[in-house]
């Protein structure tokens, strides 16, 4: 068999776009480390009590409006919280820096994000300012075990009316 | 240009050896008119079709052996039997003393690198052009260097007079042409036998000339063994040293192309003559025409 | 061999078909280590079975992927969580619809092309020509072949599923507003390194099985035109029928 030019530059461009398509799906699918472009922003961090599921890349809003991404999640040992940098766009320089950070959930089973709601402050938060009002992630188990012992207390402090109305009579 | 031709000579003691160390034979070579191919008693059968009862051939070194016989006769057959692609159903076929049937893969493939093969259509490889189709068995048991291989193919194309369309490929060529090509590949090993399958099939009268032609001198002036199948009888009488006639599984005459042709028996002369009918009917065997015209036995089955 | 069928009931053929099959996957492997030592001949059939079909899986790898990005919108948005159409679309693609309409589409392009080009070699009279000249068309031929498949077809896949990843996100971002940010980040967060490597092992037995397949009808074909016809026809129905057998049993136990 003679060399064949066109043939093994072919094969290749074939061979190298089939490793690097391999190496996307290997290293850049599972864990982190892929940023999707995106303007340039600010770091802002938050401290939470807890983070639910929340994953660097989740969006941050403002009213619903997306003002940015959650950059890094990392634990504070001190105090045993959650510190959350939070990469706000930099048009978005204006939002008072007495403003709040609650972890909501996108629908029953979507994604969570960084919900803020801003204050009444005359000075902004810039860059390397630390949100002070957080509130930690919903979640849901807690939730239901709550309004299951309220439910049940309640329950309870119903019963005894309903008896002495039904011993009244 | 003195540095890059000073390695050549040097290359050239070294390569033959290896070609002649790939070839060597695996039984010690015979004598001329000594037997290269002995069939004896061979009978085979595909399912319940005999094809061959009881067939006795002979092919001797350094001669041309023909064997004809109407279509059908299993004329190919006998090739793929001497040949070992199949196997027998009994007697043997001995090729240089060797029972083909009982060798495995590795001792027949050393058999087969004596042996050179033409087949009916040239059976070139589609996908390689000229020069590489002759240059594949050489490149597949040997390592020659690229200028001795080249000159090797070129030599044998100039030989079968196709030294200009060696960058052609096999669908670009005539049917004389790629057999001429075919006929270079199988004689680029230098092989101790040829064996040719239906070489004159399907050519014009030039082409049948320059066949024949080549053949001859295959075996003339390199002293190649030849076995012959054809219904030709023409052009086999012009080359062919000894002649078999086979005909319904058995070999019915055989001899100098001379002698069949002085016999008188029946067959040999409804075959060289060219007779419609005879001890080979014209009629393929049926049942009764007016019967099955008149819807007695239905050929479909069922009426 | 290919009139063995007719005589035999259904039942029997078939096994006899199966026990053909591993005979022959048994002489094919056993020519494959000789086979290794001709890079050369492999690249080229690399080069048949795959960079040639780069073209279709690209193209039907946006398609797929651009409607897994409609569809798993319209289903996701249901629940109200869109956001995780990152995760239904990387997961679909690795799991099933890359390596299986991957191997369908491998199994009508380069696998009919393969079978067609070996029984056309064996009507011509090729294949039994190198027999003569003493090569093994097994090792020469055949194991090349078969190796090319099996090489090109992870490749394949690997690319087919990058293109739909970025199909459905071309979709659920850039037409339904999904946010690109949680497309991706909960893709990431979900995907686990061993979704893909489930892929690319099913890639690689669809690629062993329909390379064998092809070559086998192919080698076994009738030398005529109407049997190499019916060789290439059989080797479509049984790799589509094979890949998505062997598609439930590799899921199955997966799981």
């Amino acid at each position: 068999m003679r060399p064949n030019r066109a043939l093994e530059i072919g094969t290749g461009l074939f061979v190298l776009l089939g490793f690097a398509a391999l190496f996307f799906l290997t290293t850049q699918l599972p864990g982190s480390g892929i940023k999707v472009g995106g303007p340039a922003g600010y770091a802002v961090s938050a401290r939470f009590d807890n983070v639910g599921d929340l994953k660097p890349g989740s969006p941050v809003t403002l009213a619903g409006v997306r003002i940015g991404r959650v950059a890094g999640i990392a634990f504070d040992p001190t105090d045993f919280k959650a510190v959350v940098t939070l990469e706000i766009e930099n048009q978005y320089n204006q939002i008072p820096d007495d403003s709040d950070a609650s972890i909501q959930t996108a629908g029953l089973l979507g994604g969570k994000y960084v919900g803020i709601g801003p204050g009444g402050s005359e000075t902004h938060l810039h860059a390397g300012s630390t949100i002070e009002f957080t509130q930690s992630a919903i979640v849901l188990e807690s939730l239901v075990n709550k309004f299951f012992a309220n439910f049940a207390s309640g329950r309870e402090s119903n019963k005894a009316p309903q008896e002495s109305e039904a011993g009244t009579p | 240009m003195p540095l890059r031709r000073r390695p050549k000579p040097l290359e050239r003691r070294r390569q033959p050896d290896r070609v002649t160390e790939a070839q060597r034979p695996i039984a010690p070579s015979a004598q001329a008119g000594d037997a290269v191919v002995e069939v004896a008693g061979l009978r085979y059968a595909v399912g319940r079709r005999e094809i061959f009862t009881d067939l006795d051939f002979v092919a001797r070194r350094g001669r041309v052996t023909a064997v004809m016989g109407p279509s059908g006769t299993g004329k190919t057959t006998l090739l793929r039997l001497i040949t070992g692609q199949v196997a027998p159903s009994a007697g043997e076929v001995r090729m240089w003393g060797a029972n083909v049937a009982t060798l495995g893969q590795r001792d027949l493939f050393a058999l087969r690198r004596r042996i050179g093969m033409l087949f009916q259509n040239g059976a070139l490889l589609t996908d390689l052009d000229v020069f590489e189709n002759i240059a594949f068995p050489v490149r597949e048991h040997t390592n020659l260097t690229e200028p001795l291989l080249r000159e090797l193919v070129l030599t044998k194309l100039h030989a079968v007079g196709l030294r200009g369309a060696a960058r052609m490929m096999p669908a670009e060529l005539s049917g004389g042409m790629a057999r001429r090509v075919a006929l270079a590949r199988a004689v680029v090993m230098d092989p101790e036998l040829l064996i040719y399958d239906e070489p004159f099939v399907g050519l014009d009268p030039i082409s049948m000339g320059v066949i024949v032609r080549l053949i001859r001198q295959m075996n003339r002036v390199l002293g190649i063994t030849s076995i012959v199948v054809s219904h030709d009888v023409h052009e086999l009488g012009a080359i062919a040293d000894e002649s078999y006639l086979l005909s319904e599984g058995r070999c019915v005459a055989s001899g100098s192309p001379d002698e069949l042709r002085a016999s008188d028996s029946e067959i040999v002369r409804q075959f060289l003559d060219g007779v419609a009918d005879g001890p080979v009917p014209f009629h393929y065997p049926a049942p009764d025409y007016r019967e099955q015209l008149f819807g007695v036995d239905d050929p479909r089955g069922r009426g | 061999m290919s009139g063995a069928s007719t005589r035999d009931g259904l039942l029997v053929g078939m096994l006899r078909r199966i026990g053909a099959v591993a005979v022959f996957f048994g002489a094919l492997l056993a020519q494959c280590a000789p086979a290794l030592l001709r890079p050369r001949l492999i690249v080229h059939q690399v080069y048949n079975a795959g960079a040639r079909s780069l073209i279709i899986i690209m193209l039907c790898g946006v398609f797929v992927g651009m409607v897994l990005g409609l569809q798993g919108f319209d289903l996701l948005q249901r629940f109200g969580s869109e956001d995780a159409l990152g995760v239904a679309a990387a997961l679909g693609l690795l799991k099933e619809l890359g390596p299986v309409v991957t191997a369908l589409l491998f199994a009508g392009r380069a696998g009919t092309a393969l079978t067609s080009e070996i029984g056309l070699m064996r009507a011509t009279d090729q294949l039994t020509a190198m027999q003569m000249m003493a090569v093994d068309p097994m090792q020469r031929i055949i194991a090349p072949r078969f190796l090319g498949g099996v090489i090109a077809m992870p490749l394949l896949v690997a690319i087919f599923n990058v293109v739909g990843l970025f199909g459905a996100q071309l979709v659920g971002v850039q037409l339904m507003g999904v946010d690109p940010g949680a497309f991706w980040s909960q893709m990431q967060g979900a995907v686990e390194l061993n979704d893909v490597q489930e892929g690319f092992i099913k890639s690689l037995v669809f690629g062993t099985a329909c390379s064998l397949v092809a070559v086998y009808e192919g080698y076994h074909s009738e030398p005529t035109a109407a049997g190499v016809g019916l060789a290439t026809t059989r080797t479509v129905v049984t790799s589509s029928v094979l890949t998505l057998l062997l598609d439930y049993i590799l899921t199955a136990a997966f799981l």
